[in-house]
């Protein structure tokens, strides 16, 4: 192993990847540190890779990588009780190059995907803990390991070390995450043959379909469950705001199986065999909970700078797309020779100038206002489940005093007032 | 359909650690300033359990979620990520 390297990358999840294959790519010399036995062993998602960002890191990866199925049809539930109420879109178009999103099994693309850096040149360790970031004279000049003789050093470290960023922390990059910054989700493999899950969806060959559910999935407290799926497995899932979990005392793996037993969901995976159990953290504080990004010879990518839009479960092509700009400001940095903080604040800037500044400012609000009131979910769920089924059913009531039901209905609770204030307040921080 | 959380368990890989990488700093803060022993509660792998007047730590069922340092209202775990190629190992999603 050389004495010294250009770059460090600490994790080898989508976003320490990215950036060693950019890195590598451009003729530095990487390494590319996981403490997991390979890539993806530690990793966790609901399953959905976005083409854009993967693209721009390896173009036309859907020919080699290991993708389970391109999405055609996305589907929104607004659960209820024994009702829900259910949107989407499918179109055929999605089937096809360059296709719109897939779905992915992490420890089996991570390990792809990580690869990919490798054949670019950069070296990856497995099995090795980064214990602290070596500091002298004010600058990160390398990484302590848990190995025997662990100190590596170079110009260069980058913090890909995921939602549990205890790197970035020890530098005071940011303090500990409050438990309304991060979601705890738990989620399931069910394995089931193809054929099924086909029927079952409504699919054809290896068209997928993704499920986002809102509502009584989360029995009141901000968060999501999803459906999605694999080419002969189907990942379930459910999660909530750590303080949500707290505040409901409902166990994580019990609100799973209410999610699993819900009459609404059920008849989509019941006989599922279970294959995998796994729960990780989203870092879901948006905007304000983005951590310092750059310092003296260090930069923190992906989950550990908070880079995760929840609204859009968007977090590997975030992860992904601020892999590619660290790189880009450490190739900047190296021809200038300058690694200190105003050396690599490029990367700053273009994370704040890119999507993903500009959407996680967008919904800068987004989570606290529905985390202030619950109404959002607990009421207008509900609410919807019930003007849909009162205007579905056909029992001699004219249309026009049914609305008029429907109408009175919504604003019976909060007023028409208080209705008016809640749409305004949600479109405001959509908007 | 795996229901319990012990059926859970049993799905997932794990190449424990002979040494705990979770430790509670004050055991006596866990009985006297700690309503309902939260941890038990929110952690997904159940490595946390109240045994009467003493919380007992099965570290080696811990999924690395953090969820424990970042809830525990005490800052009363000490949370380190086990030695490299230990923990858990996921093979799926
Ligand atoms: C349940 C769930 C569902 C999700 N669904 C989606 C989805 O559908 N689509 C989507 O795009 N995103 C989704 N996300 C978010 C997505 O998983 C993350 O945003 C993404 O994985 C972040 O990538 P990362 O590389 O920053 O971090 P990670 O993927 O967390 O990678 C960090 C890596 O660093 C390693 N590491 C950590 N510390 C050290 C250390 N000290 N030394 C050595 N190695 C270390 C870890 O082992 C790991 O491999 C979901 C997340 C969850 C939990
Ligand atoms: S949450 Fe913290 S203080 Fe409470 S029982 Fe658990 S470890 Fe002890
Ligand atoms: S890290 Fe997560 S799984 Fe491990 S003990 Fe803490 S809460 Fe439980």
């Amino acid at each position: 192993m050389p004495e010294k390297f250009d770059v460090i990358v600490v994790g080898a999840g989508p976003a320490g990847a990215a950036c060693a294959n950019v890195c590598a790519k451009n003729g530095l010399k990487v390494l590319l540190i996981e403490r997991g036995e390979y890539p993806g062993s530690k990793n966790v998602m609901g399953g959905i890779l976005y083409r854009k960002q993967t693209e721009e890191i390896v173009p036309e990866f859907w020919k080699e990588a290991p993708i389970e199925r391109p999405v055609v049809e996305q589907r929104f539930w607004l659960l209820e009780k024994e009702s829900m109420v259910s949107m989407g879109y499918k179109g055929k178009e999605w089937a096809q190059e360059p296709y719109n999103n897939f779905t992915v099994l992490r420890a089996q693309f991570d390990q792809w995907f990580a690869k990919k850096a490798v054949e670019q040149g950069a070296l990856l360790i497995n099995e090795t803990v980064v214990l602290e970031c070596i500091v002298e004279g004010g600058k990160v000049v390398g990484v302590r390991t848990d190995r025997p003789d662990g100190d590596i050093y170079a110009d260069v470290v980058v913090l890909a070390d995921g939602v549990n960023s205890l790197l970035a922390k020890s530098l005071g990059f940011h303090k500990e995450f409050k438990p309304d910054q991060v979601a705890l989700c738990a989620m399931e493999v069910l394995n089931m043959p193809k054929g099924k899950i086909n029927d079952r969806f409504g699919l054809e060959g290896n068209e997928g379909c993704s499920v986002e559910i809102f509502g009584d999935a989360t029995q009141g407290q901000l968060g999501t469950a999803f459906l999605y799926t694999n080419k002969d497995s189907i990942n379930i899932g459910v999660g909530t705001t750590l303080s949500g979990m707290i505040r409901a005392k409902v166990k994580p793996y019990e609100l799973l199986e209410y999610v699993k037993n819900h009459p609404m969901i059920r008849p989509y995976i019941h006989d599922g065999e279970p294959a995998e159990y796994l729960a990780h953290l989203i870092p879901e504080g948006g905007y304000y909970a983005i951590p310092k990004l750059t310092g003296n010879g260090v930069l923190v990518i992906g989950d550990a700078a908070q880079l995760v839009n929840a609204i859009h479960r968007e977090g590997s092509n975030m992860a992904m797309s601020s892999g590619k700009m660290a790189a880009e400001a450490i190739i900047k940095a190296k021809q200038n020779n300058d690694f200190s903080e105003v050396g690599l604040d490029s990367y700053r800037t273009s994370i704040y100038d890119s999507f993903i500044g500009k959407d996680l400012k967008k919904y800068k609000d987004l989570t606290h206002t529905f985390e202030a009131n619950p109404q959002y979910l607990n009421e207008y769920i509900p609410l919807m489940n019930r003007a849909a089924s009162q205007f579905f059913t056909i029992d001699g009531t004219p249309k026009r005093e049914k609305q008029a039901k429907i109408m009175q209905s919504f604003t019976a609770g909060r007023g028409k007032l208080g209705v008016v204030k809640d749409m305004y307040q949600a479109w405001k921080v959509m908007k | 359909m795996a229901k319990t959380i012990e059926e859970k368990q049993y799905l997932v890989r794990y190449k424990a650690d002979k040494k705990s990488h979770l430790t509670i700093l004050n055991h006596e803060k866990c009985a006297t300033e700690c309503e309902g022993q939260i941890c038990t509660l929110f952690c997904p792998g159940d490595v946390y359990k109240w045994e009467g007047d003493r919380m007992f730590v099965g570290y080696e069922g811990c999924h690395e979620c953090g969820s424990c340092r970042i809830g525990c209202p005490n800052d009363n775990i000490k949370w380190e990520y086990p030695l490299g190629g230990h923990g858990i190992v996921f093979r799926l999603a």
